[in-house]
């Protein structure tokens, strides 16, 4: 636990300096694309206009670099071959340093692989002196039960989604409250180490410096979401190339993540293997032809989909589009099935809202919005990323939604377990506090 | 470390990609036909750049260096260049020998030249000493005439009170001269000198009777005070004739010698009231014209004559008649 506490709060300090020096890299790694953001925090930018908020705190940051570039060596969200990823990492901060005009040092991750596993983890604690204070938060967030995830697993969110103070619960800061029994209920996230490790040793090796590392599920959902979603329940599901991810959120806080490693790609793959074409071909005609509710005008629109085997004469193959659907249509169901799995593990269902929000690159396929309510239910909509100042046109779209939310995690950040006081009990023998500590009670 | 295969840059084949196998197709095809010189389909560029080429960019975009390698290295390139250029004594001599050599090439230009020198103001002899002492060998280019050293040496001289010094239009090296005018001689410890009005000399003369018309004046000290002699002079205008000098007695007060040995003795203050108390007398009383020897003016309130050894027995006797007595 220590050593979690100790890079995560190094991270921390690492994203601190970043604001201070007012830039910091946003890096999307994901199956398909890999996108920078080069953000700059120049003060309160845009503080509200008429009838304009100051927005939930994109407003104190510009975008004033971005590239994307497609993505290598990445599988289903994991570094797969990391000098490719490495190359791609290079290509798309420098491309994004060079729109920026500036260099950056500091860089915030996110990715979706990992197979992300939810743990809910409560604890309890007597309050010391009736009132709370930051020490008893440290303590109650001490005692929490943290399960065994395993051995090869590292916690990449634990955040406390709420605190009860004897029979009062749903408070968001339990601090200076009168109170006997302190509670809290936090939510764990943990994912693969070795995956993490990857990340982190790619950046490095592009000379960048770690700020932070955040889940794609759970940055997509900051983005994807409105406020009033996040507030009452809501699901978001951001359908990457590689990887699907799942998060449910409740009263703005994430309560659980998973992933259904299944994404756009695959539906790509089936063409491919389903025509006999390449990939880029398969890619090419899957988001010009692609769709998944075929009607009778489809039968007769005919594609053009080449050999590609230098025989051109001979091997030039067409099909109708309605075969284009019927290929996309199951992997597709398929992947919002396994969704639905997800859903109900996490009991998404008891949830007062049932609103489910679709976003990610491969929610733009056509017809989607037809074929998501009959398997996910009737709250169904496809969602955009949040607007923020500065994206350029090309990155305002559904697959940018990790990006931006990971923009806003950058802004302000919600506060995590190694973010609260550590507990005195935790300190070292000699530090200074514990002997304050020692004064206060005994004098 | 192996050489990196753009090929791996395509989609692994469990991607569904075909594209190696019919690149691999297409290429067997192509050996099979033996049409080894056609090249092979450009293959994807790898995008990426190269480590040492992202670190530079990395490099470039940052502030500081950015603004040495703009402002600074060329600054300093330059500098280096022109040092080491200059660092060989040679290259350094040849630079002084041609800025000397075109400098002097402008100052020789017909427009810079001095071709005359012109003296207004100045007597026949005077000019000759100014010509003596500038000793300028003419044609001469403007720029190495010294004209505030040469105004110097020819302030310098006696007989100048005031000099102006310009390059006339033409090339003329014009000099206006205000010649002091003598205006007493004065009899000084290094024989006859010409004094003017502030006592400042003019020049030497060789005899008295050389300028008869100023008047004479000596003793310790009369050079300081010439213009209170002239004043003198001017209030004894009526016995001009007579006049020999001013004699200044303890560098304080002055004697008027008249011919016939007769002396008018003036106080140290206000001697031009005393003077013209005595041309009073002398009007009044024709007193200089009679035998006396010196007025004593020296306590202006009590003037006292003195008398030669004649008048004093003249006037012995005329008072032994008075009162009929004789002394003798």
């Amino acid at each position: 636990m220590t050593d979690l506490y100790a890079a995560q709060r190094a991270m921390r300090n690492m994203r601190k300096a970043a604001l201070q020096r007012g830039v910091v890299a946003i890096l999307d790694v994901g199956t398909s694309k890999i996108a920078c953001l080069v953000l700059r925090f120049d003060g309160d930018g845009f503080v509200g206009g008429e009838g304009v908020g100051a927005l939930a705190g994109q407003s104190s940051f510009r975008v004033i670099g971005a590239a994307t570039t497609r993505s290598r060596g990445v599988r289903f969200g994991e570094i797969d071959a990391m000098a490719e990823t490495e190359r791609a990492i290079r290509t798309a901060v420098q491309a994004a340093q060079k729109m920026a005009q500036t260099r950056v040092d500091h860089v915030i991750a996110c990715f979706s692989g990992g197979q992300p596993r939810s743990y809910g983890l409560d604890g309890q604690v007597e309050v010391e002196q009736n009132i709370v204070s930051e020490q008893d938060v440290a303590r109650v967030l001490a005692a929490s039960e943290v399960p065994d995830y395993g051995p090869h697993r590292e916690v990449l969110h634990a955040q406390p989604v709420n605190f009860a103070l004897d029979h009062r619960s749903g408070l968001s800061d339990p601090r200076g409250q009168a109170g006997q029994n302190l509670a809290v209920d936090m939510h764990m996230l943990t994912v693969d180490g070795a995956v993490i490790q990857n990340l982190l040793y790619c950046i490095k090796r592009c000379d960048l410096e770690v700020a932070g590392v955040a889940s794609g599920a759970y940055v997509s959902g900051i983005s994807a979401l409105v406020e009033d979603e996040q507030e009452l329940g809501a699901a978001c599901v951001d359908m990457g190339g590689g990887s699907t991810d799942v998060s449910i959120f409740m009263k703005k806080h994430m309560i659980y993540a998973d992933s259904v490693r299944m994404g756009g790609d695959h539906v790509t793959s089936d063409i491919a293997m389903g025509l006999q074409i390449p990939a880029a071909t398969a890619e090419r005609i899957k988001t010009f032809y692609g769709g998944v509710v075929a009607t009778g005008m489809d039968d007769r629109e005919m594609i053009e989909v080449g050999g590609d085997s230098g025989d051109w004469e001979r091997d030039r193959r067409t099909v109708s589009r309605s075969e284009v659907i019927g290929i996309i249509r199951p992997r597709v169901e398929e992947i919002l099935e396994g969704v639905r799995e997800c859903l109900d593990a996490a009991g998404f269902e008891h949830l007062p809202s049932q609103q489910i929000v679709l976003t990610g690159g491969a929610s733009q396929i056509p017809g989607l919005d037809t074929l998501a309510p009959k398997i996910l239910g009737q709250q169904v909509r496809i969602g955009r990323p949040l607007r923020v100042q500065g994206l350029p046109q090309a990155a305002t779209g559904a697959a940018f939604a990790s990006a931006v939310g990971l923009c806003l995690f950058a802004a302000n950040p919600q506060d995590e377990w190694w973010d609260f006081e550590i507990p005195t009990e935790r300190y070292p023998a000699r530090s200074l506090k514990r002997a304050m500590r020692w004064f206060k009670d005994n004098w | 470390m192996r050489p990196i295969d753009p090929v791996e840059f395509a989609k692994a084949p469990t991607m569904g990609g075909s594209a190696r196998v019919s690149e691999a197709v297409a290429r067997a095809l192509r050996t099979r036909l033996g049409d080894t010189s056609s090249h092979a389909p450009a293959r994807p560029r790898d995008p990426a750049p190269s480590r040492a080429a992202y670190r530079f960019n990395r490099l470039w975009l940052t502030p500081s260096f950015r603004f040495f390698m703009r402002r600074i290295a060329p600054v300093l390139a330059i500098a280096g260049c022109v040092g080491l250029w200059f660092a060989d004594a040679d290259n350094r001599m040849a630079f002084n020998d041609t800025v000397a050599e075109v400098k002097r090439d402008i100052q020789n230009r017909p427009e810079f030249m001095v071709k005359l020198m012109a003296i207004d103001g100045a007597s026949g002899e005077l000019s000759e000493d100014i010509r003596e002492i500038t000793s300028l060998d003419f044609p001469l280019s403007s720029f190495d005439l010294d004209l505030p050293g040469m105004l110097e040496q020819i302030e310098s001289l006696d007989a100048v009170a005031e000099a102006g010094l310009r390059v006339r239009a033409g090339g003329i090296l014009q000099i206006d001269i205000t010649e002091r005018t003598p205006a007493v001689v004065w009899r000084g410890p290094h024989g006859l000198e010409m004094l003017d009005v502030d006592g400042h000399r003019v020049a030497a003369l060789e005899h008295r009777v050389d300028r008869p018309d100023l008047p004479l004046i000596a003793g310790v000290g009369a050079e300081r005070d010439v213009a209170e002699a002239l004043a003198i002079l001017n209030a004894a205008k009526p016995i001009m004739p007579r006049l020999r000098g001013l004699v200044r007695v303890g560098e304080r007060r002055w004697n008027v010698v008249l011919d016939r040995d007769q002396v008018i003795m003036l106080p140290e203050e206000n001697p031009l009231g005393a003077m013209a108390q005595v041309m009073a007398l002398d009007q009044a009383k024709d007193l200089l014209g009679r035998d006396v020897k010196a007025v004593d003016m020296r306590r202006p309130n009590r003037p006292t004559l003195q008398l030669t050894e004649a008048a004093q027995d003249e006037m012995r006797r005329l008072q032994s008649v008075e009162l009929g007595v004789s002394f003798r």
